[in-house]
């Protein structure tokens, strides 16, 4: 069972660490894209919220192997050049996964009493500060379960990234059936591996949770 | 407006993915740059053997319960294993797999075809999925631990595909050298292309099939797909004005048909179908009708008993 893995030990660190790598960039740009695209939403501008909405329903209702497939074969017939193919996918899970992560802030905003966001205008905030500096930080109190569910989302959608020639985790299985490996040992070794890096995810969450717990 | 480009752009997304041939299914269904495609033509027709008994081989007793074989095939494949846009099947590999079904004594019309990743072979025959698989796949010694192999049917070689107008690989592998490469994700070739360090590896591109990295070779996204020629040629075949193989293969591929490792007697029942294949000329009128069309001459390599 182990000689799979320390026989493909380089299949496995390499195509891991692009997955680590593929989730860290593309999580923390989606969370503030997400975010400001919640802004967008509840923003006195019309036009604004109107991107807003468009925006989400958009590319939460397209697969993510589309936005994929258009960034890396019809983005380059239009002329658009990504600088890799790494880039690509950074861009496809970012756009993706930043709609969920709007929606997700808007709720948390949501839920942030009304009285809260009066009182900070009638001190005389603009709108950006009562969002920075009064509703936000209460909002993301209330979202850390939903938002590292997207989070968790998002690392495993990294491995659509292999298929559109980033190797990730997710291409380790067809290069280790072509080395004539057992299949199910090695997808035992990636699900251990995919556990590995979400149980730090679900302590960060309990963690944040404790940080920002108000006294009952 | 904004709403407008981004309708528009989605449309562009299909589009690519159709010709991608993205998705479940790996049809390579045709369109926008494909001219990679083709549609099938009428089928080779085989002489049912006698049903006979194959003793002692559990998945002959299976099929015939079931009056029918499944077979493992691949579908993206021009003239080896393809499926057409009406769902036709043909092809070299797909031709193999109709013989053996018929000198197993069920007639090739009624096959069960079930397409398999090269990922998932060894599962799916070891699993019971499929009763035997044929789809340029490659006899490894590891793999022989882990599948029965019959055959070899036929022996391919790593090439190279080019555009046709590109002469600056024609000295074969050592001229890969600051080229982009492509090939199917984790697959036999692409790793022999960085195991020799053959190119750098920012200029490798791994796709799941090889349709993609012909869409991207046609784009000039990239200068090379590598892969076994008898892959090759099949693309080359399709789009003779815009592709061609260098033809300088520089690895030994054996293909064989992959059954269950302890089905010992399926094994020397369809080795003894190849042979017959060779001897009364079966095994030249399917690859003339197949591969046999991009030009180059075909020979049955003899059949290996272990």
């Amino acid at each position: 069972m182990l000689s799979v893995l320390t026989d493909n030990w380089e299949l496995f660190r390499d195509g891991f660490w692009t997955t680590i790598k593929l989730f860290v960039v593309s999580g923390l740009l989606s969370l503030v894209l997400g975010t400001v695209l919640a802004g967008f939403r509840v923003s006195p501008v019309p036009a604004l919220r109107a991107i807003g909405t468009g925006y989400v329903n958009i590319l939460r209702n397209t697969p993510l192997t589309l936005v994929f497939a258009f960034l890396v074969f019809g983005a380059p017939k239009m002329g658009i050049e990504l600088p890799s193919y790494f880039w690509s996918a950074i861009v496809a899970l970012t756009v993706y996964t930043s709609a969920f992560v709007c929606e997700v802030v808007r709720s948390g905003i949501n839920t942030v009493s009304p009285g809260q966001s009066e009182a900070a205008r009638a001190v005389g905030m603009t709108f950006l500060q009562v969002l920075g500096i009064v509703v936000l930080p209460q909002a993301f109190r209330a979202i850390q379960p939903p938002l590292m569910s997207v989070m968790i989302a998002l690392l495993k959608n990294t491995t659509i990234a292999a298929g559109f020639s980033v190797l990730e985790a997710g291409a380790i299985p067809a290069a280790i059936a072509e080395r004539g490996e057992n299949q199910m040992l090695t997808l035992v070794w990636i699900t251990i591996g995919f556990l590995i890096l979400i149980i730090p995810l679900v302590f960060l969450q309990r963690w944040a949770e404790r940080r920002t717990a108000v006294a009952a | 407006m904004r709403m407008r480009n981004v309708v528009a752009t989605l449309g562009v997304a299909a589009l690519a993915l159709s010709v991608g041939a993205c998705g479940k299914d790996d049809t390579a269904a045709g369109g926008g740059g494909g001219s990679t495609t083709g549609s099938c033509g009428e089928p080779h027709k085989f002489t049912v053997a006698p049903a006979a008994d194959v003793a002692g081989s559990a998945t002959y007793t299976k099929i015939k319960a079931r009056g029918h074989a499944v077979v493992g095939v691949k579908a993206d494949q021009p003239n080896l294993g393809y499926k057409d846009a009406n769902g036709k099947r043909c092809g070299f590999d797909i031709e193999i797999a109709q013989m053996v079904s018929a000198q197993l004594g069920f007639d090739p019309a009624q096959i069960e075809y079930k397409e398999i990743p090269s990922a998932n072979r060894e599962t799916a025959i070891a699993g019971g999925e499929i009763d035997y698989y044929v789809g340029t796949y490659s006899i490894t010694d590891k793999r022989k631990k882990l599948v029965g192999f019959a055959g070899p049917y036929f022996i391919a070689g790593q090439d190279l595909l080019v555009r046709k107008s590109d002469t600056s690989m024609d000295a074969g592998k050592d001229a890969l050298k600051g080229k982009k490469v492509c090939s199917v994700t984790g697959s036999t070739p692409i790793q022999k292309v960085k195991d020799e360090n053959l190119t750098e590896a920012s200029n490798i591109s791994e796709f799941k099939t090889y349709s993609e990295c012909v869409s991207q070779l046609l784009d000039k996204k990239v200068d090379a797909v590598t892969t076994d020629d008898a892959i090759l040629k099949g693309y080359a075949a399709n789009a003779p004005d815009d592709l061609r193989v260098v033809g300088k293969p520089f690895s030994t591929e054996k293909y064989g048909i992959g059954v269950p490792l302890a089905d010992k007697a399926l094994r020397e029942k369809i080795n003894a179908g190849l042979e017959t294949a060779g001897t009364d000329g079966t095994w030249k009128s399917i690859y003339d009708e197949t591969l046999g069309k991009s030009g180059s001459a075909g020979t049955q390599p003899p059949v290996e008993k272990y």
